[in-house]
């Protein structure tokens, strides 16, 4: 059960010919490309199998044909029937579950590489009756949820995507499945909606830029003074300037230690590539900047970005950083692969 | 697939919560319970703890007892059953056992799979019941008992939906799958079991008549208000006296117990002359071959042969209900031909026993000019003789004819016949005995004729030159109310009569007619249907000589038909938009078809004053929907009549 498409562990041969013939398979399970907007799971995308427990039932069945016939038991036969009606009916009423369920995406906040993209899904019910216990699975990344969706109204569905690199991060193929309501069939349906999720570079903390840096790459001076307060020491992080080394402690210690200047939040500073360590990789340098960035939000001030053929002037706030995040998470970015466009 | 995360809605991975498993217990406790009163009370006893003890478990969120333990009761349990039955196999042990191992599951069910495997099993201990009654109320306790057991599986499916919710949608499934279940009984090509030897206690409980007849045993069957046959009459039935149902013809007489003779087929030759009757049989299993008509039966049932004797048998025991068609012949014209050995047969005696009774025969020989005149004496002997009717006879010793007649002088059927038979074949006239049922009760409800194991009677026939076999009820004779009235104004009233034939109940025997009625359609039309009525009602539509392949050809062709039209009412309730979204949907059609098209991103308002712009013509029409609608679809609530005035401003608008 543990596969998604567990059916094709079912059917060995198919599916291998499936894996060969990936257009077939499109065809057969009804992959579609990303779909925009809202998208309705029409009955000819939802597919109904018996699940193990409905094998299990019709076995039941069987005997109880069987005892009926033996014994000639009137009442058994109208039992049997019954449950066999029973059946019939829970396989139209599976199908019905999941059929016309109207599946929209929601917007999935930025979130840094290495953390989860959490996707919205929006499963609106759109029928005269609830729809009880719809599991959503994303395909690729397993993440599953199972919710009740209402009638009239929507269920909200959040699908943890593990965001690997920075860019922009395509949802992919997720999967309904539902077995209500007797258990015995298992209908599911496949759908790709067209959301992508904004993954910034993963952030690598370091000391923020001096002020000379300001000077050097002509930013506007600060006017706040007292800009180069020293208040301490902290462990030397491969970014920082070597201006800012405590030389002489570092002499004393043996260990590398940085200085640290107050009012640097006051500062309005420009986030330079050309002041990142040189040698560092594209990567290395956007996550630099990321955490450049982070630490100037936090800390108050007022930074601008600058990368070759892209410049931000400098500013602050939530819209500010998402901003200058985005700029990074794009630079240069690898084009979007979809998470799992082959079943 | 790089993440392997357990199927939250495999059954395997999700475990029992209580909810569940109290409905589970307790729709396994409904099917069970009729097995209470077959099964030994220990066991009664151990299957509610085994159920308990479950049920504790859940409560304490304790893990389940180990396995061990679990084998262990269950083999002191089949080893209980062993001692209680001697046996593990055959019906009543079997049915025990599977209650037993129902418990036992529970103990490990931790899982929603187990526990449906439990539902199952639940399912399939309610045809256990069925082999013991079928009647109504064991029907309507069973449809409880399936009912609540959909219900719980429906739980295991959505343990978090609320209880009414899923007691609708059970309602809602069982009722969309009574027509399949309809269809399919009637369609389903039957075939008439058994399919393998069945277990030998299968057919235990089936009362009836016997090969054989000693002083007793008769009586003893009369005290059972248990239903023998129904017999439902084309025109009106003969009158009670005349209602001779005749049963095995008992030839052989050791002193005490008469027997019948082996088998003697006869080609079959209507009796002629008479008046005739057209009757239906519905006769209750009674694990014997013979079959019951009104004397003289006039026609073959299917499938059926006759005697010698003129008794009817079924080809096989009757151990289903079975349903025939019978006509027969009150009073038909003398057939005077019989075989010479027969009428040897018909004279034989115990050497040696009940001396008096073949003196007196002796002396009524001796005084006789011919067979009628013996015949008329010995009928006189007994109307004279004071003897009387009762249920609770006094034993009787070696001469058993001879105690009866000149001694206790109080008996029931069995004797007067018995003694009558004796006295016959003494004088020397070829005589038998008949058992069978006299009279039925008529309900007022139906017209149908009821006869009980309480009706069972004996009379005797006698052989008389050139008028063959004559019927004599000796009962009658001495005791004329037992055959002109029936059996309970005969007896004395403080004897032991089942309640409901004691007279002064009268109002009980109404209510009772109007039960036995509905059980009488029921056991018709439900318990009753067969092959046989399947090809009938399958020739009622046209489908003549329908065999299994045709039947399953219509079956499936209309069980799809029945999915289809499912699917169909699935897709109709989920396609049709509400009245409002419709009203607007229509709108939006009207303008698009004037060239306005509403695009994806447009709201109403927006779309409705660019349409009103476009087309001035209709400007007020067009922003009067846009602001109804609006109203109704986002506004706090939607009015009835909100909602027909927009469709009616949206049927009126002309767009010109």
């Amino acid at each position: 059960m543990e596969d998604p498409l567990e059916v094709r562990r079912a059917h060995h041969m198919i599916g291998a010919l499936l894996e060969r013939r990936p257009r077939l398979a499109n065809w057969i399970y009804g992959f579609t490309p990303p779909e925009r907007g809202v998208v309705v799971l029409v009955h000819r995308r939802v597919y109904i199998v018996p699940a193990r427990l409905g094998w299990m039932f019709g076995a039941t069945l069987a005997l109880l044909l069987v005892g009926s016939i033996n014994y000639a038991i009137a009442l058994g036969f109208a039992l049997t029937f019954l449950l066999a009606g029973l059946g019939l009916a829970g396989m139209v009423h599976t199908a019905r579950n999941l059929a016309r369920i109207a599946v929209s995406a929601g917007r999935a906040e930025p979130v840094f590489a290495g953390e989860a993209a959490q996707f919205r899904l929006y499963l609106d019910g759109r029928a005269a009756h609830d729809r009880p216990a719809i599991l959503a699975r994303h395909i690729a990344s397993g993440s599953q949820m199972v919710v009740d969706v209402p009638g009239s109204g929507a269920a909200e569905v959040v699908l943890a995507v593990p965001a690997a690199r920075r860019g922009w991060l395509p949802l992919g193929r997720a999967m309904l499945e539902t077995r209500f309501p007797l258990g015995l069939f298992r209908a599911w349906s496949y759908v790709e909606p067209d959301a992508r999720c904004l993954v910034y570079p993963k952030p690598e903390r370091s000391a923020l830029p001096a002020q000379s840096a300001e000077a050097e790459s002509g930013g506007l001076r600060s006017p706040t003074p007292g800009n180069d307060d020293f208040a301490g020491l902290r462990n030397y992080q491969p970014a920082d300037s070597p201006r800012h080394v405590a030389w002489k402690a570092v002499a004393r210690t043996d260990e590398m230690l940085t200085k640290q200047f107050t009012g640097e939040a006051a500062a309005e500073l420009w986030l330079d590539w050309r002041l990142l360590p040189p040698g560092a990789g594209l990567e290395r340098r956007l996550s630099l900047l990321a955490g450049w960035v982070l630490a100037a939000e936090r800390g108050g001030a007022r930074y601008g970005l600058r990368l070759p053929g892209v410049e931000i002037p400098p500013g602050r706030g939530d819209t500010h950083c998402g901003a200058v995040l985005q700029a990074l998470a794009l630079y240069h970015a690898p084009a979007s692969s979809p998470a799992s466009r082959a079943p | 697939m790089t993440t392997v995360a357990a199927h939250p809605l495999a059954p395997e991975a999700r475990s029992v919560g209580v909810r569940d498993l109290a409905w589970l217990i307790g729709s396994l406790l409904l099917v069970a319970a009729p097995h209470a009163l077959r099964a030994p009370w220990w066991l009664t006893l151990l299957t509610l703890c085994l159920f308990a003890w479950r049920f504790r478990y859940s409560l304490n969120r304790a893990p389940l007892p180990a396995r061990w333990l679990v084998i262990g009761v269950a083999a002191l349990a089949m080893l209980g059953v062993w001692m209680e039955y001697r046996t593990l196999f055959g019906r009543g042990p079997g049915i025990i056992l599977l209650v037993l191992f129902a418990g036992l599951k529970l103990l490990e069910t931790r899982t929603h799979r187990d526990a449906a495997v439990a539902a199952f099993l639940g399912y399939f201990l309610i045809i256990t019941n069925f082999l013991y009654t079928q009647s109504i109320p064991t029907a309507a306790l069973m449809g409880a008992a399936l009912f609540a057991l959909t219900a719980t599986l429906i739980g295991f499916s959505a343990p978090q939906r609320s209880l009414r919710a899923n007691l609708r949608t059970t309602g809602l499934l069982l009722a969309h799958a009574a027509p399949a279940a309809l269809v399919l009984f009637l369609l389903f090509p039957r075939v008439q079991g058994p399919l393998w030897g069945l277990p030998q206690d299968a057919y235990t409980g089936m009362t009836g008549l016997s090969e054989s007849m000693s002083p007793g045993n008769l009586s003893s069957l009369a005290q059972s208000d248990a239903i023998a046959f129904r017999a439902e009459f084309e025109g009106g039935p003969p009158p009670h006296a005349q209602r001779y149902w005749r049963g095995p013809v008992l030839w052989d007489f050791d002193g005490r117990t008469w027997t019948v003779m082996p088998v003697l087929l006869k080609t079959f030759a209507p009796p002629q002359g008479g008046e005739r009757y057209r009757y239906d049989i519905l006769l209750e299993p009674h694990n014997r071959p013979w079959l019951f008509a009104l004397e003289s039966a006039a026609s073959l049932p299917d499938r059926s042969r006759m005697t010698r004797d003129g008794q009817l048998l079924a080809l096989a025991p009757v151990r289903a209900r079975l349903r025939y068609e019978a006509s027969s012949i009150v009073d038909p014209d003398a057939d005077a031909q019989e075989d010479a050995r027969l009428l040897l047969r018909g004279r034989r005696l115990p050497a040696g026993t009940n001396p008096r009774a073949t003196a007196l025969a002796a002396e009524w020989r001796a005084a006789s000019a011919s067979d009628s005149e013996v015949l008329a004496r010995a009928i006189g002997f007994l109307r004279e003789g004071r003897y009387t009717y009762t249920l609770e006879p006094p034993l009787l010793g070696v001469h058993t004819v001879d105690d009866f007649l000149f001694g206790t002088k109080e008996g029931f059927c069995e004797h007067f016949s018995s003694a009558f038979v004796f006295l016959m074949r003494a004088a020397g006239l070829p005589a038998r005995v008949v058992t069978g049922y006299q009279g039925g009760e008529l309900n007022s409800v139906d017209r149908i004729i009821t006869v009980r194991q309480s009706d069972a009677h004996a009379w005797a026939e006698v052989f008389l030159a050139g008028r063959g076999w004559v019927r004599v009820d000796p009962t009658a004779a001495a005791v004329p109310g037992r055959v002109e009235m029936g059996l309970a104004r005969a007896v004395p009233q403080t004897e032991g009569l089942s309640l409901m034939m004691r007279e002064p109940l009268e109002w009980l025997r109404g209510a009772r007619d109007r039960w036995e009625a509905l059980a009488h359609r029921w056991n018709v039309w439900v318990l009753g249907y067969n092959p046989e009525r399947q090809r009938d009602l399958m020739s009622l539509v046209g489908m003549r000589d329908a065999d299994w392949r045709s039947l399953t050809a219509t079956l499936f062709t209309v069980l799809g038909l029945m999915t289809l039209l499912l699917l169909a009412w699935s897709l109709g309730r989920l396609v049709r938009p509400d009245p409002v979204q419709r009203a607007w949907r229509a709108f939006c059609r009207k303008l698009a078809a004037r060239g306005v098209e509403r695009s994806l991103h447009e709201g109403p308002r927006d779309y409705a004053s660019r349409a009103a712009r476009a087309l001035p013509a209709s400007r007020r029409a067009i922003l009067r929907i846009g602001v109804q609608y609006i109203r109704l679809r986002y506004g706090a609530r939607a009015s009835r009549p909100g909602m027909a005035r927009l469709r009616r401003m949206v049927r009126e608008l002309r767009l010109t």
